[in-house]
């Protein structure tokens, strides 16, 4: 039997794959930020010693356009690509795939009421790429872990309520641990913390917030997922309500759960934050 | 845009709504299209008629004109298309940032904690 062995939130932001790519990672502005994620690698690589890994992310306009836009969206091919966000392609691998585990999540996610739209391509943007160098180590052409993306509408609203991800989350857990293989999956869900990148209040932080956000996530998310868009947009700003997508990852771990690992840093326009969890025993 | 503002009560704000996506729709597909060097290219060459042809408004056609972030957000533009046309014109996040926030580069970067973490 599948079954969830960590969960983990993590902001996504292009400055970090800028950062990595030109290997920053002893520049004084940018050395807290690798060294915070550090600890998670290690565990990840050494403890939790996954088979894969959901992750909750967001495209930017990159492959997915407002002409049809997917409120949730999941992938369920064998490869995925890393996508040009109109840069240049990052010099990561693409990333190997489960069709066979997605199509069990799909049918019985789908059979459980939650209708994703099914992606057999899905070039992978910042919002998945980011988190991904930082929590498992890759080398030039293969990563030591099976991905399945899963998209969630942060940028048009309606977006869907934080209730809805959080149930998604518990969907996501019961879909896993009916799957006869014995994987071991990490769900990671990824954005925020507080942010704003639109309107006279662009560069919005809030760090009292995304401290108590850390916290709360742990013990009170029905409380924070009951918050209302307008509610959480208000004190994280207008990109911050993207923080949906952890209640995705919170959801599918157990009521109690324990930190294992938490790190924040707000050098820039975004609280970067990143927890991992474990269930409790 | 102040009847906007209002609507979702979010100061500074302009929340991506139905509402806004409609109205900015003809901005956001024409700086979608700039995904494609070939694309960039033709509006270069010629940014009237590369307008034109996705039908802006006038209103939404100035603000391109002028490069006002702020005016083109109003107008229903979303950052994380206009960032492609931001790009193709060659201007950065936080340069399109200091501009909303009516500050210069320099004021708005010394507003940061770590402004080197760029």
């Amino acid at each position: 039997m599948a079954k969830i062995v960590a969960g983990i939130g993590s902001s996504h932001v292009p400055s970090i794959g800028r950062a990595y790519d030109q290997k920053k990672q002893q520049d004084p502005a940018w050395k807290p930020l690798f060294d915070g994620y550090e600890p998670v690698k290690r565990w990840l690589a050494e403890e939790v010693k996954a088979d894969v890994v959901i992750l909750v992310y967001n495209d930017h306009g990159t492959e997915f356009f407002l002409d049809r836009y997917p409120t949730f969206a999941l992938g369920i091919a064998d490869h995925y690509e890393v996508a040009d966000e109109g840069y240049g392609r990052r010099p990561l691998p693409d990333f190997p795939g489960d069709a066979d585990f997605s199509a069990h999540l799909a049918n019985h996610l789908i059979g459980n009421e939650f209708d994703l739209t099914m992606c057999q391509e899905m070039p992978l943007d910042h919002g998945f790429l980011t988190a991904m160098p930082l929590l498992w180590s890759h080398d030039d052409d293969q990563w030591p872990i099976k991905v399945v993306p899963l998209l969630v509408n942060v940028i048009q609203h309606p977006l869907p309520t934080g209730q809805r991800c959080y149930k998604l989350g518990k969907a996501i857990r019961e879909a896993v641990e009916a799957y006869p293989e014995d994987l071991r999956v990490v769900v990671v869900g990824t954005g925020g913390l507080s942010h704003q990148l639109n309107g006279e209040r662009f560069g919005h932080i809030n760090e009292e917030w995304d401290r108590e956000w850390l916290e709360r996530i742990q013990t009170e998310p029905n409380a924070l997922a009951n918050l209302s868009h307008k509610e959480v947009m208000m004190e994280a700003g207008a990109e911050g309500g993207e923080v949906i997508m952890w209640f995705v990852m919170r959801g599918a771990m157990f009521e109690k759960v324990e930190e294992v690992h938490k790190f924040y840093y707000a050098p820039m326009t975004t609280g970067i934050a990143l927890l991992a969890l474990k269930n409790a025993s | 845009m102040k009847e906007y503002e209002d609507r979702w009560g979010i100061p500074g704000t302009y929340v991506f709504d139905l509402e806004l996506s409609r109205l900015g729709y003809p901005i956001n597909k024409m700086c979608n299209s700039l995904k494609s060097e070939d694309n960039r290219e033709a509006f270069k060459a010629d940014e009237e008629a590369y307008m034109e042809r996705y039908g802006l408004s006038e209103e939404q056609k100035q603000a391109v004109r002028d490069r006002d972030w702020l005016r083109l957000t109003q107008l229903g533009g979303n950052l994380f298309f206009f960032l492609k046309l931001a790009a193709t014109v060659g201007c950065g996040l936080y340069a399109i940032g200091a501009q909303m926030r009516g500050e210069t580069y320099e004021e708005f970067m010394s507003t940061r904690n770590v402004p080197g973490a760029v």
